[in-house]
């Protein structure tokens, strides 16, 4: 079997899973899978540009922010339909990551993290300034009525829940696509020996921006999905915070393989509810949970996977 | 010779903050020639490589590639225009397999589909004699293999010029023995610039050699002529 059939029958499994779980969990569980359905979007934007490139953003809640704002404020003071919106949220992140990736990459490592985390900072202070129109901290609900998409009611938690399976499927068959294509192994090769690339005759600098481009719209389409699918927008889910988890849940489940975002949403999701129902203290539980796995699991579940059972593992 | 020059540089000069690596080259390189490029340790040979590849920024002067000038461009460009490079501490991609690392060079070059670039690396890999290693992830390779894949690497960008940086530095015997007949093979397709502290390797591969001593041309000659000068001799063997 060809490794691009093995990859994509591996994907459709996965997809085939989300399916059958709707139909066989309780609606509580149903919820949280889509949202962490549409969380794990933004970990694959994330992981494009942490995993397969190396780059390391803290800044990644900006694309987000964007994305769930670009579709907030169209709805909320243009009144547009929500479609159009979407489409509003993803060219919204789309120039954001564009710009900042232009102007961000002119530094790498540590200069790298410490930039897009002042720029998203900066849009984080942006948001509040202009709390005439967003509401700042408190944030605005989207109308039930408005939340529909060629007549399908997305508030209902049915259509949410295929609703958010379809984003996900969608951008994670694209990943699945793109880390086999000529451009995502580059992207690894990169990672791996930047120098050497380089004197094969890549592009360094395209390569980058192009990446920070597609893992920035990606979080934006998170971000848009977020909004429309649960019907609030917020300062929240610009700040630092929104930086981190993405990091966390791609570093849980496995930097650089395909379905590790997912896996790591999951992971990290259920961990906090679990635990919040015996302690206050479940960030504790959390904290722990990390550490052990950096410990014991440096390349994240699917990394372990990867390593102990499925070599080929995208 | 009245052969085109594929490579030329006029004043090429390097200054480190007041010391002069390289002062004022000018260099002509004909296409389809072997040229070693030898010199003693800190002769500015790395130098003057790295300002042909890109990859070190000339203080002042110019270099002309196929007759157009290069001197600003960066690495990546000059690479695509057909130069290849193998750097002196061995660099491949050590976490990929040894087809892998083949391919990100072939497929820069090959235009079409994966089973294109699937062939181009299967050829180059039996050249450079690892084609029963596809799979082996390249870091697990021996040093002398590891060497042979980042030449295999160059030869897979089928390149116009190929610049070597001591590629036979820390092979054994019998490797070197094998290294030698592959530039004489490659030398009847490509331009081959070497840069070579094993004065066996230099005598028996190049058509031509040019001599550095404190960043400025020695010498230049056929082997014979270099190996009767007295001023290489004495730059490298100390005055007798």
């Amino acid at each position: 079997m060809s490794s691009a059939l093995r990859n994509f029958i591996l994907h459709i499994l996965v997809l085939a899973v989300l399916v059958v779980l709707f139909f066989t969990v309780s609606e509580y569980h149903s919820g949280n899978l889509a949202r962490i359905m549409v969380l794990a979007v933004y970990a694959m934007g994330y992981n494009l540009l942490f995993g397969y490139k190396g780059l390391l953003s803290l800044g990644h809640a900006l694309f987000f922010a964007s994305g769930m704002y670009g579709l907030g404020l169209a709805m909320e003071h243009l009144g547009t339909s929500a479609a159009l919106a979407m489409l509003i949220g993803l060219v919204s992140a789309f120039v954001v990551s564009a710009v900042i990736g232009f102007l961000a990459l002119r530094t790498s490592g540590v200069a790298f993290m410490i930039v897009t985390l002042m720029f998203a900072q900066a849009g984080y202070l942006t948001i509040l300034l202009a709390g005439k129109y967003t509401r700042g901290d408190e944030g605005f609900g989207i109308p039930q009525a408005d939340r529909a998409i060629a007549g399908i009611d997305l508030s209902q938690s049915d259509n949410r829940y295929f609703a958010a399976l379809i984003l996900f499927a969608v951008c994670f068959l694209f990943i699945g696509w793109l880390v086999q294509t000529r451009f995502g192994k580059t992207l690894v090769a990169i990672r791996e020996n930047p120098e050497r690339a380089r004197m094969l005759g890549y592009d360094i600098q395209k390569h980058k921006l192009i990446a920070v481009i597609i893992s920035g719209t990606l979080a934006g389409a998170a971000g848009a999905g977020y909004a429309l699918l649960f019907g609030y927008a917020g300062a929240t889910f610009a700040t630092v915070q929104y930086s981190i988890y993405p990091l966390l849940w791609v570093l849980l489940g496995g930097a650089g393989t395909t379905i590790g975002p997912l896996i790591g949403t999951i992971f990290m999701t259920y961990l906090i509810d679990i635990s919040s129902e015996y302690t206050s203290a479940y960030m504790l539980i959390a904290g722990l949970a990390l550490i052990l796995l950096t410990l014991f699991a440096p390349h994240g579940l699917a990394g372990v996977v990867r390593k102990k059972l499925l070599p080929w593992l995208p | 010779m009245a052969a085109i020059n594929l490579l030329s540089t006029r004043g090429l000069s390097k200054n480190y903050a007041g010391l002069q690596a390289v002062h004022n080259v000018d260099f002509d390189l004909p296409e389809g020639q072997v040229r070693a490029l030898i010199g003693p340790n800190g002769a500015g040979k790395t130098t003057f490589v790295g300002m042909l590849s890109g990859r070190i920024a000339s203080s002042s002067g110019s270099v002309l590639f196929n007759n157009k000038d290069i001197t600003q461009l960066p690495a990546h460009k000059r690479m695509s225009m057909g130069m290849a490079y193998t750097f002196q501490i061995t660099s491949v991609f050590s976490k990929l397999n040894v087809h892998e690392n083949v391919a990100l060079a072939a497929r820069r070059v090959v235009d079409g589909n994966n089973a294109a670039v699937n062939r181009r690396v299967s050829e180059v890999l039996e050249k450079v004699h690892l084609s029963d290693r596809h799979d082996q992830i390249a870091g697990d390779l021996s040093y002398g293999h590891q060497r042979l894949l980042e030449i295999g690497m160059g030869l897979a960008q089928t390149p116009r010029l190929f610049i070597l940086d001591e590629p036979t530095q820390g092979l054994a015997e019998s490797e070197i023995d094998d290294f030698i007949d592959l530039i004489a093979e490659l030398s009847a397709q490509t331009t081959i610039l070497l840069i070579e502290h094993n004065m066996d390797v230099v005598m028996r591969t190049a058509h031509y050699i040019t001599v550095l001593n404190f960043g400025e041309v020695l010498d230049e000659g056929t082997p014979e002529e270099i190996r009767a000068s007295e001023s290489v001799q004495s730059a490298y063997l100390g005055k007798r």
